[in-house]
Parts: C-alpha cells; structure tokens; sequence
C-alpha cells in the first residue's frame, strides 16, 4: 500500500526517506516540488498528486510535509489517516515532531517506521505497543545510559505482539494509581455583522491520563448523555454498551490518549460566550479609517472568560494603526497585517475598548469589505454545552484509584463578520 | 583481525583528544553532554569530537555515539566523511559501541545514500567486517549466543559488505554456533542489533543478490525456532528479501507457516504472500490455496487474542492483493468476517470494509428497487416496467439476511476515530443500503470535516460527489459547508460546489446569502433566475473591478439560457462597458451585444463606435468579439454600421496578432459581397446569427460515475491505477445465498476442531442435534455478534432435511424443475448439474469438489455480468423481473431464510462432536440443503 515516504521541510529540503518495498528514486518528489511551487501557501498543496507512475499523498504538519509514494489503489484516507499517526507517534516519542527532533533521533525514527509498516501496510500504531518494542528516549534515560554506559535498548523481550488486548501493554505497576480526564469543548461559530449566530457548534473532546496498575475496566457514565449524539470513541471503548446503555466501557491504554470526540451542532444548546460589538470604517477620502471594537461577556454561566485575544486581518492598504485600548494590549503587525488585541481577563464591569484610527495607503481606493474579527478564549471549569461526568467505576482491580475530571472550553474557529 | 590486536581505554589519547577539545573550543567536554550541544558547533569542533570519540574508546563515549551518529545524517559531507574515518579507528568493546556502529551505517546506508558518499560505502564495509570482529571478541568475553536467527542477520550482514574480505568470517560463525549461554544483556543488544542489520539487509538486499542470498540457510533454520517470535521474524526478513532466487523457498516457508500452531505467524505468514506475490506473480495458484486455509482459520473466531485478530486482516489484505476476483472464497467465511469486523483492529477494518462492499454487490439483489428516486439506472427500469410489476418488485423485496448483518456490523464502526474506517464505512453505506437507511451516514461525514485539512479536503470530495446524486442528504448540514477565511483554497472550492449541489427552492435564499457563484445555483433552479439575475447585476454597481467582471461572465451565460427578454440588462451592461477593463469581462458583453443586437438596435452601433476608437489598444480577445460584433451588425443594420464595420476590418487586417488577421480575413469574406465571393456569403447571416445552445453550466463532479467506488481522491483519479477495482452492478438475481451457510463439509474445518473443543469443554454429545439453541447464545457471546435471537426457531427440521437431502435429491429436482420460470432457469440449472454430478461420485474428494463449486459460482457471476453489460436495456429489465420472480420465491420461504444466518453457528458442534470423518465423508453441501428447504416449505405452503 504505502510504498515510500519522504519527508520535506518548508524550505523544499528532502531530510530523510524510508522505503518498505523496492527503492523508489527520490526524484519523484519533483512531482511534488512542483506542486508545492504552484500553491504557494504550504496549506495549498493539493493532497494527492498525480504523477504519472505513482501518486502522491501528503499531509502538512508542523512545517514538515510528510509525501508517501502509493503505487496502487488504496483509500486515500487511509494513507492520510496513517501519516497524521506517524507524526503524532513522533510527538508522543520526541515532544515535538520538528525537523530538528526527528534528525537528532534518526534511529529511532527508523526503528519506528520499520515497526508501523510492514510491506506498506500498517501493522503497530498504538503507542502503548511501539513503547513496548522501542522505548522513547528521555532526559533521565540519557542521563543513565551515559553513566552506566547501557544503550536505549528495552529491558525485555516485546511481549506486546502476543498481549490480548491491542492497545494495553501487560503488566503495568504503579505507586499511585491515578486517571484523569479532561473535557475539553471547542465553539465553532460565525457571527454575523448584528451579533446573531450564522453558525455555531460545539466540538468536544475527553483527553484521559490513565496510570493504573493491572488491567482496569472503566465505566465511564455522564449526567446528561443524551447531548451526545455524534461521537467517535478510541477503539478500546466498547460499541456496544455505549449504543445501550450511554455508558462508556473500556479498558484504556496505558498513559496519555483521547477516548473521544464528540460534536454538538444543535444551534439552540451552543451558548456564545461573549458578545463583541465593532465598528470598522474606512472613509472615501482622507486616505484614513475608524476602528472601534468593544467585548463583553454573553452566556458564561457564571465563570470568568480567560485568555481574551482578538484578532483581525487587515485588508492591505492598511498601513498603522494607532489605537487605544482600556485593557490589555494591541500590536499590529504592517508585513504580515494581522491586528492583534491581546485582552486577557474579560471584567464584566469595565468592559474592555479598543478604539483609534487607521492609516490608509495614501491614493489607493478604499478597501472592499471590512475584515472579520477572529476571537480566543478560553472558560475554565466548565463546558459550555454542559455536559458533566456523572461517575467513573472501575472493575477488575481491588486498588482504590484516585479520579479527576476537569473542563475546559476553548474558542474553535470563532469568526465575527464585519 | 585478531582479539589482541584490539586495543582499548587508550587513557593517554582520550586525554589528550579532549584537551584539544577543550584547546579550542570553551565546550565542556563532558562528552555525555555533547549530544545535546553537537548541533551547535561549527565543522571543525565537530571534527575534535569525533577524534575524541576516535581517540577514546572510553565507556561512556560508545553509549554516547548514537547521539553522536545521529547528528551525522545533517552534518557536513566532507565530515561525515572524516568521522568515518576515525570511526574505523574505533576499537569496539562493548556493546552500546557496537549499536552505535550499526546505527552508524543505519543511518549512512538509508537515509543519506547520495553520490558523493560512494567511497564511504567502501570504508562502511570495511567497518562492518571490524564491528564483526569486536561482535566476535564479545561473544568470547560474555559467552552468550546469538539466535541462530542472529546468526542468520550477522551472517548475511557479513556478506553484504561488498566485496571485503570474509576474514573471520568462518571464525565467527563457529563461536556464534558454540556459544549456548544468554543473558539478559547480550538479549536487549540482539533485538536490537538485529533490528538495524534487518532494516540494513532489505533495504540493500536487491541491490546485492548474490550476498543476500549467502544469508537464506540460516533463516530456513531459524523458521524452526521453538520460539514464535523468532519464526515469525525470520519469515519477515526472508520474505522481504527482494531476490527472485528464493522465490520456491519463500514458497515453502509460506506454506509451512501457514499451519503453525503460533497465530502470529500465520499472520506472519499472510504477510509474507502479498511480498511473495509482488515478487513473482506466477505463484498466485499456490499463494490462492494459502490464503483459502488462512481465511477458514478457526482461531479467528474462537481467540480473542489480538493475533488472531490480525491475522484475519492480513489475510484479507492478500486476497485483495492476489486474488480479488474469487469471491467464492469468501462465501464461507463472510459472517464471520462481518461478527469480527468491530474487533479488528481499525486498519484491517478499512480493508475488510471494502472487500466486503465488493463482495455484496456481486452477492445480493439490490436494496433500491422502491425508492432508487435518485437513482437513473434503475429509475428507467422501474418506469419502463408495467404498473403491476412494479407494485410487485416494492413489495417482495426483502433483504438478505446477510446483507441486513453487514449493514448491522459496520453501522457502529462510523464511530471509529479513524477516519478511514468512517469513509469506508460510509462508502459501503452509499453502494449497499436501502436509500432511506443513507442518512445516518451524514452526520458522521460532516463530523470528519472537523479534522485535518487533507481529510477534509477528502471528504468534502465526496461529499460533492454524493450530493450531486442526493441533495436531501446533507441539507440538514448545510450550515458546515460554510466557507470560512481560513480554509485552504482548494478546500472552498469544494465547499462552495456543494453548496451549489445542495441549492434547491427552500434554501437558496439563505445560500445566495453566503454564496457568489452564484451562476450555477440559478440554473440548477430556474425560479430563482431572476432573483439570481438581479442580484448579479446588483454586484455590477460593486466597485471591485473583478466582481463586476465575474458578474458579466456569469450574466452572459444566464442570458444565453434565457430565451432574450432581457434587453434592460444588456442596455445596463453596455452603460457599465466603459468603466470595465477585465477583458474577459468586456469581450462577454461585447459578445452579447452582437449577439442581441436585434434586441439593443440603437446602443450596439453605439458601442461598436467607440470600439472602432479603442480598438488598437484593446486585448486580443476584445479585438476578436469586436470584429464578430461589427459583423453581426453588419448584416442585421448595415445602413448604420457598413463603414464602421469596413473601418474595423482594415484594422485587424494588419493586426500583430495572426488569429485576429485571420479571423477579419474571413470575415470580410464571409460579409461583404464582392465578385468572388462564393455561395457561403448568402448565409453569412445564418451562419453568424445562428441561435446558440445555452451553454450548460453543472459541476465538475458531475461526471464521477457514482456506480463506480467514487472514492474520492484516488478513485476518482486513479481509475487507470493499478489495483483498482471496478465495483460491479447489483446481480439481477441474486446469487444463491446458501454458499455462506457452508461449514458442515468443509474438511479443513475439522483439522481446528481440537482448539475448538478447548474453549468450550463443557458440552457433551447428546447435545447434537437438539440443543443447538444454547450454544447458539454462547457462540454469540463469543463472537460478539448481535444474531437475530429469533432465528433459531426451525434450525433443527433444517437440519435434518440437509441429511435427508441426499436422498430424496433427484425427486426433488425433477419436480422442482416444472416450477422454475425460464428466466431463473440458467443458474438454477448449472446447480443441478452440480448436484448430479455430486450424486454420481459416492466419495468425491472433499477439495475437488469445492473446487469446482468455485467454479460455478464464479461462472454465474460471470454469465450474469455479462449479459447485464451487453444489452443495457432491455436485458437490466428481464434482469429485474427475473430477480422479482426469485424474490417470491424467497417471500415463501422466509422463515428458512432467516436459518441461514445462524446455520454456521448451528454446524460448527457438528462439526465438533460429529468427528471429522462422517461429516467428511457425507457430500451434503450447505448450499443444496438450503435449496431444498426452501423447496420443501413451498411444497407444504
């Protein structure tokens, strides 16, 4: 299936290449060179490239493209699917999938993607069994090889190809036995020029830090399951119980992953946190303009709106801004013409300005529309669809463990037309 | 070389390398740290640690050099060059050393193997040969074995150091024999060592056969390994390697393992085929027959383990891979495939999902008969049936219970996290549901848009597709195709094509809203039209130069469709002609000028007047609607126009450009009447004048073929690409069902039977025929499936007419036969000969015979296509009607239908408890006894 794989940084340099089949020549990345050359932004790059031996399929993650050579059909998801794994097991093994932390751990990235491909097809993905056959380089391993003068080897001989279960490695001890899960709720939205919804949704998921000893078998059960109408879960959890019951059954993995994602689209359960009122003008003469932007918090269910950014992308001609903000403070940048008002702490009593003048491109017409505004916030102890845990059980196990759930939500793509 | 000849812990050269160190540089020279501040030194600090490393051979420094060596793959030619030079120097004692070593040359064989590094390669084998010696030196002083597979690795590792001398070579290999102990150290330095000669060893096996091949007999011993691991591994690396040669070895090995006792490797081994395979493709008889053991693997069913799991996927993989077209082998394995699909692991769903999609296309009827609104196949067979059959065909059509458990099994699947599986899922969903069962598909497609830029830009391509044919799908949904400011362009271009799809009466308001191509939603409906037209023509008083210009092409192509009433828009048009300057823009209103200068009689002259002033300065494709403008006019008013028109002819007869020379060459011809003219002159006017078809505006996606996969990127694409399958039309008539149902005669079956009784011990005999209810319930808890709890109701008659079967056979048939319609008669007959065939032969070899109910099923689906394909009327009609009259049949026999799905589960105690050999020998096949049992409940209906 998946023949070859190169990796490209943003330059066009071609740092490393791994073949499962027979050789194939770099050259056939011109193909893509090319490609890349027509798009001009990297986001641009059409993901499947035709060329006229193989196919191309790239993804671009963390300034890195990843372009696997496909000689067959295959589902183009597939390939997709498999390389944001590949770039997300190099970020759970080196902190950061870079240029630089796949280059200084080049051996194991080989090792990694000799185990993850077997004659092109995806054999070990789940980071509890690759933990189990390469182990992830530390600090403190470093530390320790260099003075006992023991390489990074594994202790023991896998045994993780023959665990029953795919995702859970055997014979996990811990001291404390913790789990944790994070809900964490992502607004989509687009406002329209009055304030009213265009469009908004909820994008939810539960991040999970399991450290239990043994084989654990979770329940977890919520409050109000009924919100939930469109999830995707982690293969551990159990189909069946959740389709019966709304509970989530599962045997999780060890360490850190996602049990799942959720989607709210239902417009009358997504509540806008904050409200912002703006008025952007450019005149028809003087070669100025206005720009008058004020927040306020909305539906927030009590809780402090954190973390407030807006930011807009001016139109070209805008050359300075000079700008006054009762709260927090603003940069725009001429290059780039990002406008950017960091608020931080929304008060609900003092509500946060920004208000100045534009300065235009002296002669050129007045811009055509007026530019939305993008908005971060971030809410803490709560979800704002209002989603709640109601309980979590565990069985198989005789430890008590301790159990901790926390929410957050965030602005997805939060957009407020002008 | 000779252990003595190695020389370590040199304490005066380490010293003296690190005080140059520090000489010249201000580094610590704690050389642990100096993987971490590597990167940051210049070329030459980069050269007095690798003499340091050279020079030392402290301890701590070999751990160290894999950091060391990983810095190589970005450091300068000339310096890797040079380190490797005084990595030659290097004296290896220990093992962490000897793995950096191998990392080394990991790294300078696979990952920056371009020209200049020719002489390296030399020196890297002459490196190889002194880590082997050192490898040699530590077997003495640990007194630990290597595997044999080791051996095997290091062997050929040997070998494949060019043409270097094998010094030692023979040396080694008896200490590897000789030495029997292991630990735990010598253990971890194995695998991995192993890992890095194996990555060493495929990658360059092709390029080097003949020293490849020195490292076959040692893995031929390893595939006897007691341990598992190491069969499974040997079978991995000799399978990988590219060399023709070995190809009956491979063979061999494939074969063997396919029967281990171990899961894993004949997983393994179903790996292996798909490289055998690729390898030489003359093999595909015997790797058929493999794969047709590996998928009646009992273990798959019975184990939960994650192996077995695999194992099943791996299977299917190479028969996608070898063998797609034998649908007969999956006959008897697709329930159990569907009851696995959800505990196997995502990537092998993926595959299974769409074998399984194949698979019941060529297996059932199809579900669309009533509603296939949408559908223009099959909405011209259902008009052009008459009115009664078509009451029919909606009301006998009941789905295969084998069809309704796919659909069953995949539907939680769209749930998964990948998103692979999801399309997958969805895909099947699209090609086999009842039209009315699609919706549940939309939500989760829409779910995927959330995810990365390239799924989106996936999905939302068959999003397009799928909309085209069924808009009512993702209406609901609207609202996500929005495009935002920060998609990527190709992604609003999607979004905006489906948006498009998605325009009907209801919606188009809030679209046009949010929309701006805004042309093809008004002819995809022709109410809105006008609103359509008004509002464009609203955009023309924008002051955006190019949103004007799009607005006249979009204009321009909507009056086309209009029958020409709009002669105040192209008057409004012609006022805005002097401020436009897009060409593109000016050329279509110069166009619809000429064209509906009947309409504007007083305003085209007009424009053609300031044209004639303007012409020199305008764009090509100005001067050329110009020139067509002038002659239009020229023949409907040539009173106003004649000199005009003369005027701008002379003006393009000297144009730079040729096409515009030529284009008022003919012109003039065409139009003005002198002597020469010929006889096209008198319809000059009908030839340009001509009514012109309205152009059609549809999507691009329009023309994706839905019968197809329409699976999106590749597929849509790809259709030349090797390995792609066409997925076939429905069967008219649906093939015999029964061929699932078969597990009784199946004699590989029974070779598993031992681990079958394993998981279950309790049962006893007298269960036989009677309670096959209870284990019914616990096969399903174990297969965790969800059975129809209702089916079980008449498995026992059903049985015992299977046996019964045999003998009553030829009267059944020949009464039978009077029943039959003619235009079943083709397939049902083939069964027949089948059946008597069976009856002669008292004993007929068990695999002879499957053979050839292979055959047969594959000869129907041929017949079947075929004829479907050849004659696309009026045989897809008889197709049909044939298909109704089977369905009656079925109507009948409804309540044996539903046998068919827990007959397996049923059959595999007997299977178990009868012992092998009487169900071998019995030649009941599952299918007949099916066919007779439904004959027998029409007989008594």
């Amino acid at each position: 299936m998946i023949h070859s794989l190169f990796l490209i940084n943003n330059a066009g340099d071609l740092f490393l290449e791994k073949h499962w089949k027979s050789v194939i020549s770099r050259s056939v990345c011109d193909y893509f060179f090319e490609a890349r050359e027509k798009a001009v932004e990297p986001d641009n790059v059409p993901p499947v490239i035709r060329t006229p031996h193989h196919y191309l399929i790239n993804i671009y993650r963390e300034k890195i493209f990843f372009v696997s050579v496909i000689q067959t059909e295959v589902p183009p998801l597939f390939v997709i699917e498999f390389l944001h794994r590949v770039a997300e097991t190099f970020q759970d093994y080196f902190g950061e999938c870079s240029e630089t932390t796949i280059k200084d751990n080049v051996v194991i990235v080989y090792e990694l993607l000799e185990e993850m491909l077997d004659n092109g097809f995806p054999l070990a993905t789940e980071s509890n069994i690759l933990k189990e056959l390469i182990r992830p380089p530390t600090i403190l391993r470093t530390m320790v090889n260099t003075i006992t003068g023991s390489s990074n080897v594994g202790e023991t001989l896998p045994t993780g190809q023959l665990s029953t279960i795919p995702w859970r490695r055997a014979g996990v001890k811990y001291t404390n036995n913790e789990a944790y899960f994070d809900v964490v709720e992502e607004i989509d939205a687009i406002l329209d020029k009055s304030g009213t919804t265009v469009f908004a949704e909820i994008q939810g998921v539960i991040d999970a830090c399991v450290k239990l000893s043994g084989m654990p078998d979770l329940t977890l059960s919520f409050m109000n399951p009924r919100l939930l109408d469109d999830v995707s879960f982690h293969p551990c959890v159990r189909y069946k119980r959740w389709e019966s019951e709304r509970v989530i059954s599962f045997i999780p993995p060890d360490g850190n992953f996602q049990l799942m994602s959720y989607h709210i689209s239902a417009q009358n359960l997504v509540a806008i946190p904050v409200y912002v009122k703006q008025n952007i003008s450019f005149f028809e003469t003087g070669s100025s303009g206005r720009l008058d932007i004020t927040v306020g918090p909305k539906q927030t269910m009590g809780k402090t709106v954190e973390c407030l950014v807006v930011t807009v992308h001016m139109p070209k001609v805008v050359l300075s801004a000079n700008l006054n903000a009762t709260q927090g403070t603003y940069n725009y940048d001429p290059v780039t013409k990002i406008l950017v008002w960091d608020i931080g702490k929304l008060n609900s009593q003092k509500l946060p300005n920004l208000k100045g003048s534009l300065s235009l491109q002296s002669g050129a017409p007045k811009p055509e529309e007026n530019p939305s505004l993008n908005i971060d916030l971030k809410i803490q102890q709560l979800a704002i669809s209002g989603l709640k845990v109601n309980r979590l059980d565990m069985y198989g196990e005789k430890y008590k463990p301790f159990k901790g759930v926390k929410y957050v939500t965030k602005a997805g793509k939060f957009q407020v037309r002008t | 070389m000779s252990a003595n000849s190695v020389s370590y812990n040199d304490q005066g050269s380490v010293e003296s390398g690190v005080d140059a160190a520090q000489e010249n540089s201000n580094i610590p020279v704690s050389i642990s740290s100096g993987g971490a501040a590597f990167s940051l030194f210049s070329a030459d600090y980069k050269k007095c640690w690798f003499s340091v490393i050279a020079d030392g051979g402290m301890d701590s420094s070999f751990s160290n050099a894999r950091s060391f060596f990983g810095q190589l793959s970005r450091s300068e030619e000339n310096l890797r060059e040079f380190s490797f030079q005084s990595m030659i120097e290097v004296n290896y004692c220990d093992l962490a050393g000897l793995s950096a070593l191998m990392d080394l040359i990991v790294v300078l064989y696979t990952c920056k193997m371009n020209g200049g590094l020719g002489s390296l390669r030399l020196e890297a084998a002459g490196v190889m040969r002194n880590a082997l010696v050192s490898a040699e030196n530590l077997q003495l002083t640990l007194k630990s074995d290597f595997s044999s597979e080791e051996q095997a690795l290091t062997n050929n590792h040997k070998s494949g150091n060019e043409e270097k001398s094998s010094r030692g070579n023979e040396d080694l290999k008896e200490m590897l024999e000789s030495s029997k102990e292991s630990n735990l150290l010598k253990l971890q330095f194995e695998i991995l060592l192993k890992k890095l000669v194996y990555v060493y060893l495929v990658r360059y096996a092709e390029e080097q056969q003949d020293l490849a091949l020195l490292s076959i007999s040692t893995f031929q011993r390893a595939l006897k390994d007691p341990n598992q691991l190491i069969r499974a591994s040997a079978l991995r690396v000799l399978s990988s390697i590219r060399v023709p040669i070995i190809v009956p070895i491979m063979m061999l090995a494939i074969k063997e393992a396919s029967t281990d006792l171990s899961p894993y490797v004949r997983k393994t081994a179903a790996h292996a085929i798909q490289k055998l395979y690729s390898l030489d493709p003359d093999q595909k008889e015997h790797l058929i027959e493999v794969i047709e053991k590996l998928l009646k693997d009992k273990s798959t069913v019975l184990s939960s383990s994650r192996d077995s799991r695999a194992l099943l996927m791996s299977v299917v993989m190479a028969f996608e891979e070898v063998c797609p077209d034998r649908i007969d082998l999956i006959h008897k394995n697709y329930r159990k495939l569907c009851n696995l699909l959800v505990d196997v692991e995502e990537w092998g769903q993926v595959v299974i999902i769409h074998m399984l999609t194949r698979y019941a296309r060529t297996q059932f009827v199809s579900p669309w008969r009533e509603d296939a609104v949408f559908d223009e196949n099959s909405e011209k067979a259902f008009y052009d049936s008459e009115e009664e059959k078509r009451v029919d065909q909606s009301k006998l059509y009941i789905m295969d219970p084998d069809h309704r458990l796919l659909l069953r099994n995949t539907k939680p699947l769209l749930q998964s996290r990948n998103t692979a599986v999801v399309m997958a899922v969805s895909q099947l969903y699209w090609h086999l549901a009842p039209k009315h069962e699609l919706s549940i598909i939309t939500k989760s497609l829409v779910r995927l848009l959330r995810s990365h830029r390239e799924v989106q830009y996936i999905v939302l391509q068959n999003i397009a597709t799928m909309s085209i044919q069924r808009k009512g799908m993702f209406e609901p949904f609207m609202k996500s195709f929005y495009v935002r400011s920060t998609d990527a362009t190709h992604i609003k271009t999607l979004k905006l094509e489906i948006l498009t799809n998605l325009a009907n009466e209801a919606n188009i308001s809030t679209i046009l809203r949010e929309f701006q191509a805004i042309g093809r939603c008004a002819t995809n409906i022709s109410e809105v039209t006008d609103t359509c037209l008004n509002g464009l023509v609203l955009l023309l008083s924008n002051r955006d130069e190019t949103v004007v210009a799009e607005s006249v092409v979009v204009i321009k192509k909507l009056l086309q469709t209009q029958p020409s009433q709009h002669s105040d828009i192209i008057k409004h048009m012609a006022k805005l002609f002097d401020n436009i300057t897009v060409p593109m823009a000016r050329a279509s209103i110069l166009w619809l000028m000429g064209e509906y200068c009947e309409h504007v009689p007083k305003i085209a002259p007009d424009v053609l007047r300031k044209m004639a002033k303007s012409f020199t300065n305008e764009e090509d494709i100005v001067k050329l609607q110009t020139v067509n403008l002038a002659a239009k006019l020229y023949l409907t008013n040539s009173k106003q126009t004649k000199l005009l028109t003369q005027y701008i002819l002379n003006l393009g007869k000297y144009d730079q450009n040729y096409d515009i020379r030529d284009r008022t060459r003919f012109i003039r011809q065409l139009i003005v009447p002198n002597e020469k003219s010929g006889a096209l002159s008198k319809y000059a006017r009908r030839i340009l004048m001509a009514p012109k078809p309205a152009p059609v505006l549809q999507s691009a996606f329009k023309d994706t073929r839905m019968d197809g996969w329409m699976d999106s990127g590749l597929a849509q694409r790809m259709r030349s690409a090797s390995g792609y399958l066409e997925l076939s039309d429905w069967p008219a008539v649906a093939p015999d069902q029964s061929v699932r149902n078969v597990e009784v005669v199946e004699p590989v079956k029974e070779a598993g039977a031992p681990a079958l009784g394993e998981s279950k011990p309790a049962k006893s005999d007298e269960k036989f025929y009677s309670d096959s209810e209870e284990e019914e319930e616990e096969e399903e808890e174990e297969g965790s499936s969800s059975e129809d709890s209702s089916s079980s109701s008449s498995e026992e008659s059903e049985s015992e007419s299977e046996s019964e079967e045999n003998s009553d056979d030829s009267n059944k048939s020949s009464s039978s036969q009077s029943e039959k319609s003619s235009s079943e008669s083709d397939s049902e007959k083939k069964k027949k000969t089948l059946k008597n065939k069976k009856l002669q032969q008292q004993k007929p070899d068990s695999k002879d015979r499957k053979q050839k109910n292979g055959n047969t099923v594959k000869g129907e689906s041929e017949s079947e296509s075929g004829s479907e394909s050849s004659s696309s009327g009026s045989s897809s009609e008889s197709g049909s009607e044939s298909g109704s009259e089977l369905d009656s049949d079925s109507d009948s026999g409804t309540d044996q239908k539903k046998n068919t799905k827990s007959k397996p589960v049923q059959s595999k105690p007997v299977t178990k408890y009868d012992g092998s050999f009487l169900s071998r020998e019995s030649p009941v096949s599952g299918r007949e006894g099916y066919q007779e049992s439904e004959r027998e409940g029409e007989m008594s209906d």
